[in-house]
């Protein structure tokens, strides 16, 4: 009887091993790697959602009543295409990162962050000082 | 099957980006299964093919090797767990799968499968709806993509300085030239993925298929042609102006089909005004429509594969752009 629930549950735990990566590792190619999997569990849920018991793919032809619903298709079809491309811009935006930064783990960046507002204050104190003086 | 792959996921980089390709293929084929011809024919494209490619590219340029070191695995954990088991609470209301009355079904998707012949007249309901009912989301998605691949230029463009030109000509023509079978393969084959691009695109009305999928397919080929001969070469085959070119053109052709049918006093994207006869109007529309989604999605993947590319080379011809990156670091701190 729950086995009726069983698509729900593998979307789940897709999502949830696409959350975890996303949470828990620093890398962030790997973070990338993770909303790619959460994504696709929700392309996973659409299309189950849309699958009707003895229907068919949705290409109208004559002695078949039962259609899988298009809508999810067509919802999904463009989330696939938009999906590779907001992908490419995260990895491009990583590039630029890696650039400038010589890392893409989470918390050498964080480091390197701190280190430069930390010497950025101390010049602006040094500079405060410098004005009162004279 | 989908989730062992899944869940053998956590290793390292290269091997992930594999499992992650492999992954793409396994949902395609869940999508047929599913009955999602169009959607599955994307996946494998696009989950399969492109995004395999861009991450490997990316890794190229990252390095490989991921840090083992996981910040708060517990918490991490304990917080996917908790969302997790809400969510399954939460589907014990869903209709069961393959359930033929569930609401999804009772909305709107009848109609489409019962009046989209008599109206559209194209079998495929798939991309009846995609171009026609809802072709406002569709210029949508179509105007976003455009987007992602001006950001990507934004973000990753190179000038390219006239001198160092030579040297990494030289330098691809040495690598490229050593894989005879494949080159020789790969150029047999390149004609026909562009044929089956070109059938995808025209036949989406019919099969499964349409602008979506036959951009990327033969964006796929172009790629496959620039890996194999070298980046160089590709460019002289395929100007980056004209592909920028073209992906503007995809999206202006889509909103002009738009304003055709706004200035013939109809309202925006709607087709019956495009000709006397409505189904004719509607057929000419999807021709348009899909065409310029199909110039659009081609280009705009090529634009992200060349950009990305062409980062890469510059990265390997300054050095591995890390003197660079420090020297305008320093500057930084001087300057504060």
């Amino acid at each position: 009887m729950l086995m009726g629930l069983f698509n729900n549950w593998v979307v789940i735990l897709l999502m949830m091993i696409g959350l975890y990566i996303v949470i828990a590792h620093g890398n962030l190619i790997k973070k990338i790697i993770g909303l790619t999997i959460f994504q696709t569990s929700v392309f996973i849920f659409y299309i189950s959602m849309a699958k009707v018991d003895g229907g068919t793919a949705p290409i109208l032809m004559d002695k078949i009543t039962a259609y899988s619903n298009p809508l999810p298709h067509v919802l999904i079809l463009t989330a696939i295409v938009v999906g590779i491309s907001t992908t490419a811009l995260g990895l491009a935006l990583l590039i630029r990162i890696k650039e400038s930064y010589g890392s893409i783990e989470e918390e050498d960046i964080q480091k390197q962050d701190l280190l430069a507002q930390s010497e950025q204050e101390q010049g602006k104190h040094d500079s405060n000082h410098g004005d009162k003086i004279t | 099957m989908i989730v062992a792959v899944a869940i053998v996921r956590m290793k390292d980089l290269f091997a992930t980006i594999m499992l992650l390709g492999i992954y793409g293929l396994l949902s395609a084929s869940f999508f047929v299964a599913m009955d999602a011809v169009d959607v599955a024919f994307t996946e494998a494209a696009v989950g399969a093919g492109i995004s395999t490619l861009l991450m490997l590219v990316t890794i190229a340029m990252t390095g490989r090797h991921e840090k083992s070191n996981r910040h708060k695995p517990f918490l991490a954990l304990f917080i996917v767990a908790v969302t997790g088991g809400l969510l399954v609470y939460g589907t014990l209301d869903v209709p069961y799968f393959g359930s033929a009355d569930s609401p999804v079904h009772n909305h709107v998707a009848p109609r489409y499968i019962n009046d989209s012949q008599a109206e559209i007249g194209v079998p495929n309901v798939v991309t009846s709806v995609l171009a026609s009912y809802r072709a406002f989301d569709t210029f949508g998605e179509v105007v976003v993509i455009f987007t992602a691949g001006i950001g990507i230029l934004a973000l990753l463009s190179v000038v390219r300085r006239p001198e160092d030109k030579d040297e990494i000509d030289s330098i691809n023509d040495s690598m490229h030239e050593k894989h005879l079978v494949i080159r020789i393969v790969t150029k047999m084959l390149i004609p026909f993925i562009l044929l089956f691009a070109l059938y995808v695109q025209f036949h989406g009305d019919f099969g499964p298929g349409g602008g979506f999928q036959a951009g990327v397919i033969f964006a796929s080929a172009i790629i496959l042609y620039a890996m194999l001969f070298g980046l160089s070469t590709a460019r002289k085959v395929i100007n980056q102006t004209f592909i920028q070119l073209v992906a503007a053109t995809g999206v202006l052709l889509y909103g002009s089909v738009g304003i055709v049918s706004l200035l013939n006093g109809e309202k925006f994207l709607d087709y019956n005004a495009l000709a006397v006869n409505p189904i004719d109007g509607q057929h000419l529309g999807f021709l348009i429509i899909e065409l310029g989604v199909g110039f659009t999605v081609a280009s705009v993947m090529m634009i992200i594969f060349f950009s990305f590319a062409s980062r890469n080379e510059m990265q390997k011809s300054t050095g591995n752009g890390k003197g660079k990156s420090k020297s305008r670091k320093g500057m930084e701190s001087k300057s504060c």
